[in-house]
């Protein structure tokens, strides 16, 4: 903390006093603790869902020091949950938006911008500079790196996820308790666990947990109450249960454990076994381009264009396909006529690889994969067809 | 018995959040309970039958690995609850591409 012992970090001035006074008149925060307050520096991974509650009650609650970690643009799918950004901010870096909410909320905090995807390479230098680290990312290999350089770098890391209804939240204080690695050792193979993306989440469901993320890092800066430390704090939005597992340090764990085997960054693309993102969606030999499909229904070539999204999906938008779920599609293929050249779409290309991967081992051999999805078709084809 | 089905699974259990399931070893649970939903199986054990690494089983609020594993008793008034790892966070989603690889544990 040395770079912020100036003295205006040393004291409040009146209206700092009176802006936290409901905080100061209280004795387990009280001068004292506006003051650890104003000396923190916290570093939120992410601008997103839990990012947005998470740095608006930080701010608002005098955190001096915020760092923001995020390099996407606010877009219109984002506002239904991601309440630091409006309406008027689509298109705008998230970071920009978030800034200037923030600005607006508390004046006083100063924010860090850091427009970069954390990687093995930066994470290090850039924790360097915060005490507390909030993980409000939401995929694997940046999980498992902000865990790993928390470990490496001894700082405490407070952790949320969510799916859905459902959210989890923990504090993995690197020295004295579990990591997420004590958790869950390996990631899953990409594909096997849906993305918010493809599940949906409902829209409050990152306020809850990320405000409870807000709740356990106010905590460790006061030092007070009991941080979840060693717990997973399980969240039910529907049935509105909240259940507590506790979390062991694993003796064993690669990272924390006794006889650590990662002991400095790895690449995590690699270890949560996804290809780099310019090489993940090469368009294979069966995949079938919107501008392609447009072209050869135009001329009545004879396909059948197979649907694999749900029910839900398919009254938003769809293109007249035969609608079959892909987890019904092993069930349901006897529906399907081999002989037929088949389409096949979904939202963005994801599942309906995996449904022409399924066609094809079961011995369908004219099977397309649709590249993009009906978001490409809405995107390039035919404006009309709403995006969701 | 009763076992926690997580969201990110009930696709697998006909939309089934609860399940009632006759006491005995986790191992015999989670048996009766694929047997029922054979699309799960897939999801929980790997190939070579073991648990899966991002699945975590919990007998009320205490993990199994610090139990005896699958072998931990269950009693009738016990949950059993089934944990796997979710990624969300909700913002960058769209942009990673996950692919599937062939299936490993």
């Amino acid at each position: 903390m040395a770079a912020v012992t100036s003295l205006q970090a040393a004291s409040l001035n009146n209206d700092e006093i009176l802006r936290y006074s409901r905080h100061v008149i209280m004795p387990e925060v009280g001068i004292e603790g506006q003051l650890k307050l104003k000396r923190a520096r916290v570093l939120c991974v992410g601008a997103g869902g839990l990012g947005s509650p998470l740095t608006l009650y930080l701010a608002a609650a005098g955190v001096g020091t915020l760092g923001i970690v995020d390099f996407d643009v606010v877009d219109f799918t984002n506002l239904q949950r991601q309440v630091i950004h409006g309406t008027s901010d689509v298109g705008r870096k998230k970071l920009d938006s978030a800034e200037d909410t923030l600005r607006e909320i508390n004046p006083n905090v100063e924010i860090r911008k850091f427009e970069t995807r954390l990687t093995s390479a930066n994470a290090l230098e850039i924790f360097r500079e915060f005490d507390i680290i909030a993980d409000g990312t939401d995929n694997f290999p940046t999980r498992y790196l902000v865990n790993d350089a928390c470990v490496l770098s001894g700082k405490p890391n407070v952790y949320g996820s969510i799916f859905r209804f459902e959210g989890q939240a923990s504090v993995f204080a690197a020295k004295d308790g579990p990591c997420y690695r004590c958790l869950y050792p390996e990631p899953p193979p990409p594909g096997m666990v849906p993305s918010c993306a493809e599940g949906g989440v409902l829209g409050i469901l990152p306020g809850l947990i990320g405000v409870i993320q807000a709740t356990e890092t106010i905590k460790l800066i006061l030092g007070s109450g009991e941080p979840l430390i060693g717990r997973l704090l399980m969240v039910d939005a529907l049935g509105m249960r909240f259940r507590e597992l506790k979390l062991r340090k694993n003796l064993d764990c690669p990272v924390c454990g006794a006889n650590p085997t990662v002991k400095k960054l790895i690449d995590y693309n690699q270890f949560c076994g996804i290809r780099g993102e310019e090489a993940a969606a090469p368009t294979s030999m069966t995949d079938i381009s919107v501008e392609e499909l447009k072209q050869r229904l135009d001329r009545g070539d004879n396909l059948f264009v197979l649907d694999v999204r749900e029910p839900h999906e398919y009254q938003i938008c769809n293109l007249g396909g035969h609608l079959i779920p892909l987890n019904d599609l092993p069930k349901r293929v006897s529906e399907l006529d081999p002989s037929k050249e088949i389409v096949v779409h979904c939202k963005m290309g994801g599942r309906s690889a995996k449904a022409a991967d399924f066609l094809r081992q079961s011995g369908f051999t004219r099977v397309h994969n649709l590249a993009g999805g009906i978001t490409a078709w809405a995107e390039r084809i035919d404006p009309k067809v709403p995006k969701y | 018995m009763k076992v926690l089905i997580p969201t990110a699974l009930r696709q697998y259990t006909d939309k089934q959040s609860t399940l009632d399931v006759p006491p005995g070893s986790v191992a015999e649970v989670l048996g009766q309970v694929t047997t029922r939903y054979p699309e799960l199986r897939k999801m929980l054990f790997s190939d070579d039958g073991k648990l899966r690494k991002f699945v975590n089983v919990y007998v009320n609020d205490e993990d199994i690995r610090y139990l005896h594993d699958e072998n931990t008793q269950v009693k009738p008034e016990d949950t059993l609850s089934i944990v796997p790892s979710v990624a969300g966070g909700c913002g960058l989603t769209r942009r990673a591409t996950w692919r599937v690889r062939s299936r490993s544990s």
